[in-house]
Parts: structure tokens; sequence; C-alpha cells
């Protein structure tokens, strides 16, 4: 697939859309920045590497962690079912829906159902799937998908909420926010006590006590685990920490790199069904332990860190790239320096080619992840393979041309000072067309220097003394 | 220790910046260092590399290492390039033991200009004037793969009439990125809009930065727009009387 040129175009010249990923980005970033300073954590650094280590151990011993979690939640009297598709995730969730005659299902935000299309395919099946997560929300109302891995509706601002919220809830128009929450969270409420299942995701699943955790905002991950009978979480298989200790490093670092918290509001740490002496809590719990993919990336060992992420979020918005044209842009629903590199992995490098491209290697994600992934050496690396997929396939032959000519010229030092000295050594990667006429679009061309620096030289040299 | 440098001007220098190379041979023939121009120099190979073109990029490399295979201080004007060669060539030879012993013998004879003049030549005062308000832009691979933040301001700080004024979005992208800006040019020059705003509210008349490609990019933008700003390599600043 080529890149959605229009479309990203369009992006760029909607000022209400640039208006709202800029300041929403711009405020995310301000907030981490002053809880990860040296001042509000100095250990920031050592955590990094910390959370590095840890997650790059647990996913070398991926087998281990994930047996010792499966009998630590079956322990627990949980189930755990390994899927290794989206659709077997789905299929044993309407199964499960059919058996217990259920009908309607909550669930909290999880960005591992947007991946799988989990509520497609139970709306498939006449399941339906409400999400409680505000934002989520919005989005279930609006029709339209995350346009940002922690902050889904992030595009859309408050008036555009009003619209959704009159079209299809038929409500009075209410820009007020406070008022739109509570508009939400009266039709949510009596969600919550209607449903029969509640599926989350899960941020960490502990493989030495078998609980997962999962952090959240807003109240409606607890709610949607602790009403319903019946509690199914979604997760990566990538999602394991060895031990509930890793936390102090994982929780510190999540919330300060999400949205400038020191702590997410709710932490829920939930291990397996109700027990008999209890109130609260499910009769049931289910771990979906998802693959859809992820043990494919287990083969690089370079790229494998790209498994490490804990999707805080941070990368999307210091990137240059993702606050102009914002997420719906990517291809999947992880977007960003982050869907950069895993869309690629996961789809195959073949696949919408331009993707790992689509970055000026600023650098700013690697700087800001929480985990220390090398997001531009990846793009790189990509970059290599999509060059390799297109010279077998015989495609963008021009481009590739242009780089052997390029790599023929600036190793020949006499054709490269007789081409300096005709003014261009660019000529192979710039001809007069396409190229030139591109970077003309936006900016005015630099003139061509009269004399070139090797041509300065020789001149000085020729002269008896200093020549400047 | 020799008081004689290697320069590697870098090809955008050579062709499209030329004043960039001079300012910088005029700045270190000051400090009283004799300058070299090995004359078979051409390029880093950054903009193959970046396009995914390796075996290209390891050609070129090989080309430089026999180039400045002689040279005990090879000072280049450009962040970008610097980079590319101290950090990005020794994985092009991952699989060549000797290629990499050679490469790694070379990183760090390699100097990015401002950080040459302050750390080897220890001078942070060259005896520049420079009448003008100037910001600075941290050109990406300078500030966060060499870590280059602190350093040129050190030396625009003791140019005589300077004022730095600093922008908001100093640390933002200028969004050039070599085949980047070719590719996604609407993106890329959205990126360069955003950096200019956060320009213009400092009052500055000049941006200055170390490396020319970001310069180019910005010039371009401001050109187009018909602002009253011009864009100076540290070097000419430093060179200015």
């Amino acid at each position: 697939m080529k890149a959605p040129e229009k479309e990203i175009q369009q992006a760029i010249s909607d000022p209400r859309l640039q208006l709202a990923i800029y300041t929403s980005t711009g405020r995310f970033i301000e907030g981490r920045a002053g809880v990860v300073s040296a001042e509000a954590l100095p250990d920031y650094q050592a955590l990094r590497n910390e959370a590095n280590a840890i997650k790059k151990y647990t996913i070398e011993n991926l087998d281990y962690y994930l047996e010792q979690l499966e009998s630590n939640v079956m322990a627990h009297g949980g189930h755990v079912v390994y899927c290794r598709t989206g659709q077997e995730a789905a299929d044993f969730v309407l199964d499960l829906a059919k058996k217990r005659g259920v009908h309607m299902l909550v669930k909290s935000k999880s960005m591992t159902s947007e991946e799988i299309h989990f509520n497609e395919r139970l709306e498939a099946h006449q399941l339906e799937a409400v999400e409680t997560d505000l934002g989520e929300y919005i989005l279930q109302l609006a029709h339209q998908r995350p346009s940002h891995i922690i902050a889904p509706a992030l595009h859309l601002n408050r008036y555009d909420v009003a619209d959704v919220f009159t079209k299809e809830l038929g409500v009075e128009k209410e820009v007020v926010i406070e008022k739109q929450t509570k508009i939400a969270r009266g039709v949510l409420r009596r969600k919550f006590l209607e449903a029969g299942i509640g599926v989350s995701g899960a941020n960490f699943l502990i493989a030495d006590s078998g609980a997962i955790v999962v952090v959240e905002n807003e109240g409606n991950a607890r709610l949607s685990t602790s009403i319903p009978k019946i509690h199914i979480a979604i997760a990566g298989i990538e999602k394991v920490i060895p031990r509930a200790q890793d936390l102090a490093v994982f929780l510190n670092l999540l919330g300060r790199s999400a949205t400038g918290q020191p702590l997410t509001v709710y932490t829920s740490f939930l291990s397996g069904p109700r027990r008999e002496n209890e109130i609260d809590g499910p009769d049931e719990f289910y771990l979906l332990l998802l693959d859809n993919g992820r043990t494919k990336l287990l083969a690089d060992p370079e790229k494998r860190q790209s498994l490490y992420c804990i999707r805080c979020g941070a990368c999307l918005n210091h990137c240059p790239v993702y606050r102009k044209i914002g997420g719906h842009n990517y291809p999947w629903v992880y977007s960003g320096p982050i869907g950069a590199i895993i869309t690629p992995q996961f789809h195959g490098v073949n696949q919408d080619t331009w993707l790992p491209f689509a970055s000026s290697l600023c650098g700013a994600c690697a700087e800001v992840c929480p985990v220390k992934i090398d997001i531009p050496k990846l793009l790189l690396k990509l970059r290599a393979e999509v060059a390799e997929v297109k010279r077998k396939e015989d495609s963008d032959s021009l481009e590739r041309l242009a780089f052997q000519l390029f790599a023929w010229i600036a190793t020949h030092p006499r054709i490269y000072l007789l081409l300096a000295s005709l003014g261009s050594i660019f000529f192979p990667l710039v001809p007069r067309v396409g190229p030139l006429k591109k970077w003309a679009s936006q900016r005015t061309l630099p003139e061509p220097a009269k004399q070139s620096f090797h041509q300065w030289w020789k001149s000085r040299v020729s002269q008896p003394k200093g020549g400047q | 220790m020799s008081s004689r440098v290697s320069l590697f001007v870098t090809c955008i220098v050579d062709q499209l910046f030329p004043q960039v190379g001079i300012a910088s041979t005029q700045v270190l023939e000051r400090l009283g260092y004799q300058v070299h121009f090995p004359a078979a120099q051409t390029c880093c190979g950054q903009p193959a590399f970046n396009t995914g073109y390796t075996d290209e990029a390891r050609k070129i490399a090989r080309h430089f290492l026999n180039v400045f295979r002689a040279s005990e201080y090879i000072i280049v004007p450009s962040g970008s390039c610097t980079s590319m060669i101290t950090h990005h060539f020794a994985d092009r030879f991952e699989h060549d033991p000797k290629l990499l012993a050679e490469v790694h013998a070379l990183e760090p004879r390699v100097w990015e200009f401002s950080r040459f003049l302050l750390e080897v030549a220890g001078v942070e005062d060259v005896g520049a004037r420079f009448n003008g308000v100037v910001t600075y832009h941290d050109s990406c691979h300078a500030l966060r793969e060499l870590r280059i933040k602190a350093g040129p301001r050190k030396l625009l700080a003791k140019v005589q009439g300077l004022t730095l004024a600093e922008m908001a979005a100093a640390e933002e992208c200028c969004g050039f990125g070599g085949t980047f800006s070719i590719k996604f040019p609407e993106v890329s020059g959205a990126m360069a809009r955003t950096k200019i705003d956060s320009i213009q509210k400092t009052g500055a008349t000049a941006i200055v930065s170390i490396d020319s490609s970001c310069l180019m990019q910005l010039q371009g933008v401001i050109d187009r727009a018909g602002l009253p700003i011009r864009t100076l390599h540290l070097a000419e600043v430093l060179a200015s009387r």
C-alpha cells in the first residue's frame, strides 16, 4: 500500500484537527517533562535501564514465565486460554456468552481488543460490546477508531463530542465537558449493572503471583472487572513480567510517561474470581493470552525489543510526524513511532512499505521511551528490509539505480570532482523532475554555490599564501 | 599534540554551502591549526543509509575510511554526518572484523566542529564579533546521538555583540530528515513551519545551527514565506569579525 497522501494532506490542512492534536500532545509532553525531571525523579534513567533489562530478560524467557503465570492463575481458580489469532479469542468469548446466555458485555479500554477487531467480531453474532472508557465510548458512538494509544479520542474536541452525543443518544446539545461526562456516566452505569460479562485488557501479567494489573483513571475498568459475573482479560503474551516487585519499576514509569501522572488514579490487582468469603468480584475469570503474530517478532534478536512496549504513548506525543498527520493515517490501531515499527513486523515488511520511511529519524521517540526501545534503529533496519524486498520484487528500480549511481560517484573522487565542477553531485538523487519538484512544493530551492569547497581549496593552495 | 587537523566538509557543504567550510577553515587557522583537506573526500553515505541502501552506504563508508586513514583529527561541520560516522559506520561492518576494527579506531578521531573547539582546542572565545539577536536550533542527531546541547551555546555566548534568544521549540525537528523531505514533502514542510513559528516568537533575525542540512530546510521555507530571517552555520558566526 502507498502512503495515504491525500488523507495526510487533509489532516495537515485541517486547522481544527491540528489544534486538537498539537494541544493534547503538548499537554502530555509538558506533563511528562514535569514528573521525569531530575528533581522530580532522580532515578528516572536508572528506572528506564531497569525496565529495559526486565523486559529483555522476560521476552528471552517468555515460555518459562507464561507457564508460571498459567499455573498461578489456575491456582487462584482462573482459567488460561491461549489464542493464536483474534478470531480464536472472539470465538471463545462468543461461545462462553452463548453457554451463559449473555447478550451484552461491557469493556474497559484495551488496545489488544482493538487490534483484533473484537467488537465487530462480536456484533456480527449479535453480542453487544459496550465501551466504558469515556474516549472509547465516544468513538464507539461516532463509529470511529482510536487515534492514540492512551487518548483514543484525542482528535475530537468537546464540540465534536456534543454533536456525537446529540446524534447518537438523543440528548440536548451539551458542550461543557463535565456535563458530557455525566451524560456518559448515566448511560454506562446501567450497562455495568446489566452486563453478563466484563472484558478488560491488562497492563501487566505477574507470573509469580498470577495477578493481572490494570491501570486507569476513570474507574470503569474496576467496575467492568468486578460487577459482571464473568471477567475476561485479553492480553498479549508480551505483557508478562516475572515478579510483583517489578511493578515498582513499571508503575513508576508508565503513568509518568503516558499522562504525566506519578501514578494513575486506579491501579487494580486482580487475581482470579471471587473467593468464598469475599463480597465482590466475578464468579468466573478467564485470561486470554493472545499471540496474533507476536511469536513471529521473537525470531529477530534485535527487532524483538519491539515487544518491550508498555503502550504509554509517549513516542506518539513526542513524534513531530504523528503530531502533524494524527493517528488515523497510520494503517493499524498502533500509530506513531511504535506503530511504524510493529506494523511491518506483524503484517509483513512488504505491506505498507512507506511506513518506516514516514519519520525524519529525529530520535525524540527513543529519548522518551520508558523501556528504551531503539525505535530509530529499528526504523532504519526496516527501511533496509523494504529496500531488499523491492530489489527482489524489482520495484522502485529508479530509486535503487539512483543510489547505486550515487554510491559509485561517492567512491570515485575524480568523477565526484568532475560532477561537482558541473554543479551537481546530487543529480541522481534529485533529478530535475519528481523529487526536486516535491522539494520545491514546500520550499524555495537553495542556490547552487558558484564555487564548491573543493574548488575553493584548490584555488587557494595554488596561490602563494592564504587566499581568503 | 599535533596541530595538524583534517577537514571533512561533507557533500552538502561542499556543493551548496562552501562558505561553511571556508569559515570552519578560518576559525581553525586563527587558532593556530594547520588545516589539511584530503581531496579524495566525498560523502559519509548517510543519504543511502537512511533510505535503506545499506550496501551502497557500506561502499561509501569504506571510501571514507581509506581517505581519512592517516588523519589524527577529522573535523566535521555537521552533527548529522559526524553521527553517521561515529554511530552508524560500525554496524555496516559487523561481519568484517578487519574493517570493523578500522572503524572503531576511526570513531574517536572524528570531531564535530564545535566539540573540537571546546574539548580539543579548549577555547570558548574565538574572538568573533557578530551584531544581532540569534536563536539556536538543536539539530536532532547532534542533540540526541552526540549529546551536543550546551557546547554551541557556550561558543555563541562569547561572541561579541551577539544576543542568544532561546526558542520554545529548540529541540523539535526541523522536518528535513534527508529523503524524508522528498518522500513526505507536505509533512516535512509543516514541521518546518511549526519550528519557524516558534523562532519568530523570539524576535531573532538569524537561526544558528551546526547542521547545514537543517538550515537549508528552514531557509527554504523562510524564503517561500518571505520572512526576514536568515540562517547561519555556527562556523560562519564564529568566523565573523
